[in-house]
């Protein structure tokens, strides 16, 4: 019997990625019904439901403010019974918005207007439309943060060149994390207050560096994110350069750090500049980048856990850890599989085993890294790129994105060690550590060696997330660069 | 033409206009931040092209 194949489109219907995210996963579980999506029907939105297999000529000629219901069922009574569910849950999340509440205003324009004190704007809908709220934000003299993704490189660029002209910061798009007086944005952890300022084109390197300097005596001013393609040609580092004229004329700001990937050479540049123009003192850290020259302000180091230690003053983070006495005997193959929900997180591990000697390759190398296909390396995956998130929730959101991975890694002979990252905060999921026990289910036949990225402040509470992944026989490294040193060390305490 | 920026940012208490995700809103919300939660439907029905002229049209 043919599969069936059942759209329905809604123009002009918004609901956050999120909540249809979450929608969609209790159409998935009905009976006979294969795969199902409910999505703003945007052309990447459109692409995923194509590559899916559930859009057909309707929701196809779905527009970006529109909504696609998308099912594919096994035959046409599911699919129908699946439709009308469907309808009956957005039925009733429209009757839950517009009941009893508050009223709301419909625009940013009338939210300022009801709210004078306004000064700061945090804008997640769809990456189509996100630039134009941004330019309203802007224009009313608020400061921006843009979550979305998905939006042209060339709009960003003149979306931040008109911030410059209003005196005001655009973080973002892409920006996911942010500590702006001591208040965490989006996907940030409750770090004490202190003075180091952070400027951070990526999210989980942010996380990293803040939540060290916060569990290990230090504190944050304000870590101002600038979104992944800050640094690049086509952005020439709009925001990074005004989140350094910021921190600079911030008196609770002591020491600047800047993390980000490799800028480009003209970039660097630029930035090295702006560094060099600054009255702090700065840890420059570009993941994967080779040396290079700095002012005398500046020092370079090359991982995150370097970044936090040097803006501690070099006090060493996780005295005590030694990973040669902490190393448990790999069983089984020769390699690790690292399998990361931060990006940056996956970035600092590859330079860690890099300059252990090893061969590296990953979905999201480094300078120096090989790919997924390269021979004899350790395969690290960052489980948070398009390719395994399009039309699913971020792994630091839903960790059974990392499931499938994780069970092949399981029963995989070549692999001798699984390593890991747990990244906790807002917006993350509620037990990271909770959920990974249960998926592997007892004895895991081999070396679990994990990070875990937050601070006791967190929802999740560090410790207890620690405590909970030590009793099931994981074993817990102070940071991340930490992690990934004592995975090798398991591997070596073997051969 | 650049302006300085405006440094009140790192300075006064964040007063956030959220549009979009509403768990974002709850989350600043339990920090004791005073947020408004925009009820966003795309404008210009949903014509992205059009929505972002008139936004530089100011409306």
């Amino acid at each position: 019997m043919s599969a069936v194949i059942v759209n329905e489109v809604l123009r002009g219907f918004y609901l956050d990625s999120v909540a249809l995210l979450r929608m969609s996963q209790s159409l998935v579980a009905l009976d006979g019904v294969d795969e199902a999506a409910m999505m703003m029907g945007s052309p990447s939105n459109r692409q995923i439901m194509a590559d899916a297999g559930i859009l057909d000529a309707t929701g196809e000629a779905a527009e970006a403010g529109d909504l696609v219901i998308g099912i594919r069922a096994d035959n046409q009574d599911a699919a129908d019974l699946a439709l009308k569910e469907a309808r009956a849950i957005l039925e009733q999340s429209s009757a839950a918005k517009g009941d009893g509440e508050v009223w709301r205003p419909r625009s940013v324009r009338s939210a300022v207007k009801a709210m004078p004190d306004a000064n700061f704007a945090l804008i997640s809908v769809p990456g189509d439309f996100a630039i134009s709220e941004a330019r309203k934000a802007l224009r009313r003299g608020l400061h921006v943060m843009i979550f979305s993704d998905n939006v042209p490189v060339a709009d960003e660029a003149a979306l931040k060149q008109e911030a410059l002209d209003h005196g005001r910061l655009v973080m973002g798009p892409d920006c996911g994390t942010a500590i702006i007086n001591g208040k965490p944005l989006a996907f940030a952890n409750a770090v004490a207050r202190g003075s180091v300022g952070v400027i951070g084109a990526s999210g989980t390197g942010i996380q990293e560096v803040t939540s060290l300097i916060g569990e290990n005596g230090g504190g944050i001013s304000h870590a101002i994110g600038v979104g992944g393609r800050d640094l690049s040609d086509a952005v020439g580092g709009f925001t990074t350069m005004m989140a350094f004229d910021l921190l600079d004329r911030d008196p609770a700001t002591e020491h600047i750090v800047l993390i980000s990937k490799p800028p480009s050479a003209a970039v660097a540049a630029k930035v090295v500049d702006r560094i060099g123009a600054s009255s702090k003192p700065c840890t420059v850290c570009f993941v994967g980048g080779s040396e290079m020259s700095l002012p005398a302000n500046a020092t370079a180091v090359t991982t995150l856990k370097a970044a936090a230690e040097n803006a501690l003053g070099g006090s060493a983070i996780g005295a005590g850890f030694d990973p040669a006495a902490m190393a448990v005997p790999a069983s089984g193959g020769p390699m690790i599989r690292g399998l990361f929900s931060g990006g940056t997180l996956c970035a600092e591990a590859q330079v860690v085993l890099q300059a252990a000697g090893e061969a590296v390759g990953s979905n999201a190398p480094v300078p120096g890294s090989g790919g997924l296909d390269s021979k004899g390396a350790h395969q690290l995956i960052d489980l948070g790129a398009d390719e395994y998130t399009q039309g699913r929730p971020h792994p630091m959101i839903e960790p059974s994105v990392r499931d499938d991975a994780l069970t092949a890694a399981l029963g995989d002979d070549s692999i001798g060690v699984i390593l890991l990252d747990l990244v906790l905060g807002f917006g993350a999921h509620d037990d990271p550590a909770g959920y990974l026990i249960r998926s592997l289910g007892g004895s895991a036949g081999k070396p679990v060696i994990a990070s875990v990225t937050g601070t006791e402040q967190d929802p999740q509470r560090r410790s207890a997330q620690i405590a909970k992944l030590e009793d099931a026989g994981i074993t817990v490294a102070p940071s991340n660069a930490d992690a990934a040193a004592l995975s090798l060390a398991c591997l070596r305490s073997t051969t | 033409m650049k302006k300085e920026i405006d440094d009140g940012l790192l300075r006064d208490p964040l007063c956030v206009v959220n549009v979009g995700l509403e768990g974002f809103a709850a989350d600043l919300e339990a920090q004791g931040l005073t947020v408004t939660q925009v009820d966003w439907t795309p404008p210009a029905g949903g014509d992205a092209r059009l929505a972002d002229i008139l936004s530089k049209l100011g409306t």
